[in-house]
Parts: C-alpha cells; structure tokens; sequence
C-alpha cells in the first residue's frame, strides 16, 4: 500500500487568520507568539548574557543585517557574492567622516548608511543588466580591487587604516541600537516583502519578461533594491566602525560576504526571518568551535552540510510549518 | 502617417546570426481591427510580436503606434502607450496564487496614467478579472497556484493580464494553441467583447477555422516574409498560401 504525507493547516490557524482571532487567549497568543519570541529575546539577551557573548551578539546582529541585505537582493533576481561590498563602504563612511571632520556616530553611522547604499547602487550600476552568474562575479570582485586601491593609492591611511574613531557612549548603547536596528529592519522589511510592491521585486527574480509586460521598468525597481540592501550593509559596517574604533582593508574580506549568505540559505531564504535565525545559529556556533583550533572550519563545514542536506527548504520554512499545520500519512488509492 | 493607422509596421527585419527570422515586413492595423497573423512553425510570427513589442531589437525597420515611433523604445514604456502582449509560453508567476499573478499587472504605472485608473484594492480587481476570463468564482481557481493550473487557465492568465493593462492594441501569441475545442469556444466570446470596446487585436494562430471566422483581415507569413494580406477568403484562395500553408497542415 502506497501512502503519502498530506498536511493540514492546523484549526488554529485557519480560526486565528478571520475574525476569530480575537475571540480567545489561546488564539491571540497563537498570533503573537511569533512576533514576540524574537522581540523579548532580541531585548533579554543582552542583559542574560555575559562580556564575552555580548561581543558575539553584536556579530551576530551585524551577520543577521548582512544576510537579511542579501536575501533582499536575492528575491531581486540578484544573487550578491560581495556583501562585503556593502559593510566595507558603510565602513569607511563613517570612519572617515569621523576620522578627518570628528563628526559624531550618531550621524555618521544614518550618513554612512544611506551614503554607502549610494556608493554600492552606483558602483553596481552598470552591471544591472547582467544576469545570474554575471552579476555574481562582478560584486565578488568589486571588494578585491577596492582593497587593491587602498593599499596602492594609500588613501583612507591605506594598509594602516584609520583608527582613534569615537566609540559609542557605552556598551549598552552599541547593542541596543544594534538590537533595534535589527529588528526594525526585520519586520519593516519583512512587510515590504509581503505587499504588492514586494510582490514586483520577486516578479522580477521569478520571470522578469513578465513584469517588463506589465509596462514596469524592471531596472528601477532593481535600483530601489540594490539601495536598501546597500543602505542595510553599509549600517552594519558602519556601527562596526565605532565598536571597533577602527576601519581599515580587513572591511572587505571574504567572511563578510560568505557567512551571510550560508546564514540565509541555512534559515530559509526568501523570508528575512530565516537570514536573521540562520546568523543567531552559525555565528555562536563558529565561536564555540574555536577550542578546536585547525578543525574548526572542518566541523563548521560539516554543520553546514548536514544543515543544508537535513533542510534544503531551510529551518525557518520548517519551524513555520510545523507551527502552522500537523502532519499525516494517508494511503494513495491506485 | 495617418490619423486612421492606429499601428504602422515598415521594412521590419530580424536576422539571428544567419537566419533570417523577419525580412522587410510592412503592414498597417487600424483602430477596431481584428488581424490574423498565420503561418508555418518557424516562419517568423512570434518574432515579429517580439520586434513590435521590442522584446527583441530589429535588425532594421520601424514600428510606429498612435503616430508615435515606438521601435527605439524600451519594451516597459511601449505597454505603457497602451501594447499589451501574451507570450505563446506562457510565462506565469508558478509560486504564486493565480490571483496574486495579476498584481503586478495591476501594479503597471500604465494604471496611474489612465484617466480613472482601477484603485483601490488590487486583490479584488484581480478576482474581478480573472473572472471575466473564466476562472469560476464558486470553485475558487483563481486561489490556487499557478503551477497547480492547467494549461487553460494559465492561457486564461495570460489573457487577463493583458486586458488587465486596458490596452489600445491586443497581440495575442497563439492563445488557442493546447486548447480543446470548447476552450476555445469559450474564449472567442472574450475577444468579441474586447473587439466591442474598440480595442484592436492581432491574433497569431494556428487555429484557422477559428481564426477565419473572426478576424477582419488575415496576414500570412512564411520565411520570415509576408506572402499574403487580404480578407480570410482572398487568403484562403490565394495559391501562393494553399502551397506554403495549407497543404502542410492538416488542419
Ligand atoms: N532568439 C533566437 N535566436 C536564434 N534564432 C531564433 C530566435 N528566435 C527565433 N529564432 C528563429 O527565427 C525563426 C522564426 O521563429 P519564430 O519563433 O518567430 O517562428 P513562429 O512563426 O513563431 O513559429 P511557431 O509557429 O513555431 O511559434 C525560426 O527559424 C527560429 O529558429
Ligand atoms: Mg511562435
């Protein structure tokens, strides 16, 4: 006898998405949970945590917003291998805002932000039109050859880079704002993703032919994209230029590009949700497995491969589902 | 040109490398009118749907719409001027619900420029539509996932999208092809409504009887050059048609 797995929304679900959803605890909690999980944890850890994992929770939120940035583009239809890119501008942003004119983070890290999306929209600019592949290797190289003219140009204090920037006026400070940021742009994004304009952007990385015929101008909605992910990026390399109190080349190495993008494909892509949950896992995880020395990027490796073998759907799609419905085994009739 | 062409298509020509996909093709579309466009497989029809609609670039030729020449536009600002086009593949969001394909339509700036433009919200548009297309409203198609559609609704789909953009000019990449008889049947009434609302259409088509029945002019291709242009019956009972057509397909 043939059976087949066949998923049902759960009753809770179906009630909680009309006007039930207000009509019992069990069904708002239902409702909210998701909502609050990650809100109440964002805001606990800091304080449950200490000295040294609150390091690592800045990273993991500076990872969360690369990835989040990356995921972004790829419902675009661009598949970024430079996000890099993006947290090295932001970077030197504000680090030379800060360095040469004394300007204070709180206005260089929003100035480097929307500055950065713009230096990263333009330089992405007339590679728009490639395609897949194409583009991919264009925003993997644009990092290496900024850091190849920094060191040859030395501007920006080349192979030293800049230091003495102002920090943040306390710890507390630097991981709040972080933490809001974060969720800020997790759920006002998500949003975006979820409207009808969201719903163009994805058109676009679907079937891109079709959205042209609907009389829409496919390479100003890439530009939109490109400009908030960019926007996201250089935030996150910009906040880290005040936490570290410097910026310099190692802003474009290679980690800040791959890792978001195993955090996006790790939780999920296409949700934000699953970037964000993907950071929380494989950032803390790389740095428990620094006691391993040599074979820590071996056991990272075979994290990634069991993750991405056990879940290809990613574990933020699997969590959801299993929130959302229950499953059973019914026989195929012939 | 004149006041009374609503789309004038000169010398237009397409070569890919060494084919010759379109040679120096002319005609003209009135306001209203109904043109089939026929020919063998290969013969060049959905290339010229590609040059008019700039999905593809001419070799050399123009194209004007509405006294406007259109052939060095960008294919988005064309659909604006009011060109809409269906794919012979069709080409739907799989992902998506049926009528969550119909919001980028919707989305169209073409929508903002139309005087009294559809407002308000698209989902119920977008239900409206695909109702006037066929999608039944009791069985709930329109909520299921495009990838999950038969062959006849994603026609329907495309068909929808289209009228979506309220076009002045209709071309329709064979929309009956893959359809069964009463399909069809139920289409053509779709399209005589359109053609009551002025709106001028071009037909591809492999359907002859179908076509013949409706359409007020019939254009025939072969080899990428236009060998015929007159009404259904002169094309019918042209030889040059019965030996490059006809007599190859057992229609
Ligand atoms: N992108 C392309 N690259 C190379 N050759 C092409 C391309 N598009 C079309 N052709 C060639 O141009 C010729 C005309 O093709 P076209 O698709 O316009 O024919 P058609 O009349 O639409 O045929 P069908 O009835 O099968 O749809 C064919 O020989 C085809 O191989
Ligand atoms: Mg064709």
């Amino acid at each position: 006898m043939k059976k087949r797995k066949e998923r049902i929304d759960r009753g809770i679900k179906v009630r909680s998405t009309d006007i039930f959803a207000l009509s019992s605890w069990r069904e708002m909690i239902y409702l909210a949970l998701p909502r609050l999980l990650p809100i109440v944890g964002c805001l606990m850890l800091p304080i449950v945590l200490g000295v040294y994992w609150q390091k690592v929770l800045l990273s993991v939120a500076v990872f969360a917003l690369l990835a989040i940035s990356w995921d972004i583009l790829a419902q675009t239809g661009m598949v970024s291998l430079g996000q890099a890119l993006f947290f090295g501008v932001g970077a030197y942003c504000a680090g030379v805002l800060n360095h040469y004119w004394g300007v204070s983070p709180f206005i260089t890290i929003p100035v480097a932000a929307i500055a950065g999306g713009l230096i990263c929209t333009l330089f992405l600019l007339p590679v728009l039109r490639l395609r897949g592949i194409y583009f991919s290797m264009v925003t993997l190289i644009i990092p290496i050859m900024l850091v190849r003219i920094i060191e040859a140009t030395k501007i920006f204090g080349g192979t030293e880079g800049l230091s003495g920037m102002t920090p943040l006026p306390s710890k507390w400070v630097e991981i709040y704002l972080i933490m809001g940021v974060l969720l800020t742009v997790l759920f006002c994004f998500r949003r975006m993703l979820d409207s009808d304009y969201g719903l163009v952007l994805k058109g676009i990385s679907d079937n891109d032919r079709s959205v042209i015929n609907a009389g829409i101008n496919i390479y100003w909605f890439k530009v939109q994209s490109l400009f908030i992910a960019g926007s996201i990026g250089a935030f996150s390399g910009a906040f880290m230029t005040h936490v570290y109190m410097f910026v310099g080349m190692p802003v474009f190495v290679l980690d800040y590009s791959i890792l978001p993008i195993a955090a996006a494909v790790v939780g999920g892509p296409g949700t934000l949700a699953g970037a964000t949950l993907g950071a929380f896992l494989l950032v803390p995880m790389s740095e428990a497995l620094r006691g391993f020395g040599g074979l820590r990027i071996v056991l990272y490796g075979v994290f990634l491969v069991v993750f991405i073998v056990a879940l290809p759907e990613g574990i933020f799609h699997y969590i959801q589902r299993k929130y959302h419905q229950f499953e059973r085994w019914v026989e195929v009739e012939k | 040109m004149s006041d009374t062409q609503l789309l004038k298509v000169d010398n237009l020509s397409k070569s890919f490398g060494g084919v010759r996909a379109l040679h120096h093709v002319s005609f003209d579309l009135k306001p209203g009118e109904l043109l089939g466009v026929i020919g063998p497989n290969g013969s060049g029809k959905t290339t010229l749907v590609n040059l008019i609609t700039r999905f593809v670039k001419p070799t050399s030729g123009t194209v004007w719409f509405k006294g406007k020449k259109i052939s060095h536009l960008p294919p988005y600002k064309i659909v604006r001027l009011g060109v809409a086009r269906t794919f012979q593949m069709v080409k739907p969001f799989y992902n998506l619900p049926a009528f969550k394909n119909m919001i980028i339509s919707l989305y169209s700036p073409r929508m903002k420029q139309l005087a009294g433009g559809r407002y308000g919200d698209r989902d119920a548009v977008a239900l409206d539509l695909l109702e006037e297309v066929g999608f039944e409203r009791d069985a709930h198609v329109a909520y299921k996932l495009a990838g999950a559609l038969p062959q006849g609704y994603l026609k329907r789909l495309e068909l929808a999208k289209a009228i979506a953009l309220e076009p002045d000019l209709f071309i329709l990449d064979e929309l009956f092809s893959g359809l069964s008889l009463a399909e069809v049947a139920s289409i053509v009434p779709i399209i005589e409504k359109m053609r009551i609302a002025g709106k001028a259409i071009i037909m591809i088509e492999h359907r002859l009887k179908e076509l013949f029945r409706i359409a007020d002019r019939v254009i025939v291709m072969n080899y990428g050059e236009k060998i015929a242009d007159g009404t259904s019956k002169d094309v019918m009972e042209s030889e040059a048609v019965k030996s490059a057509y006809l007599g190859t397909e057992a229609d």
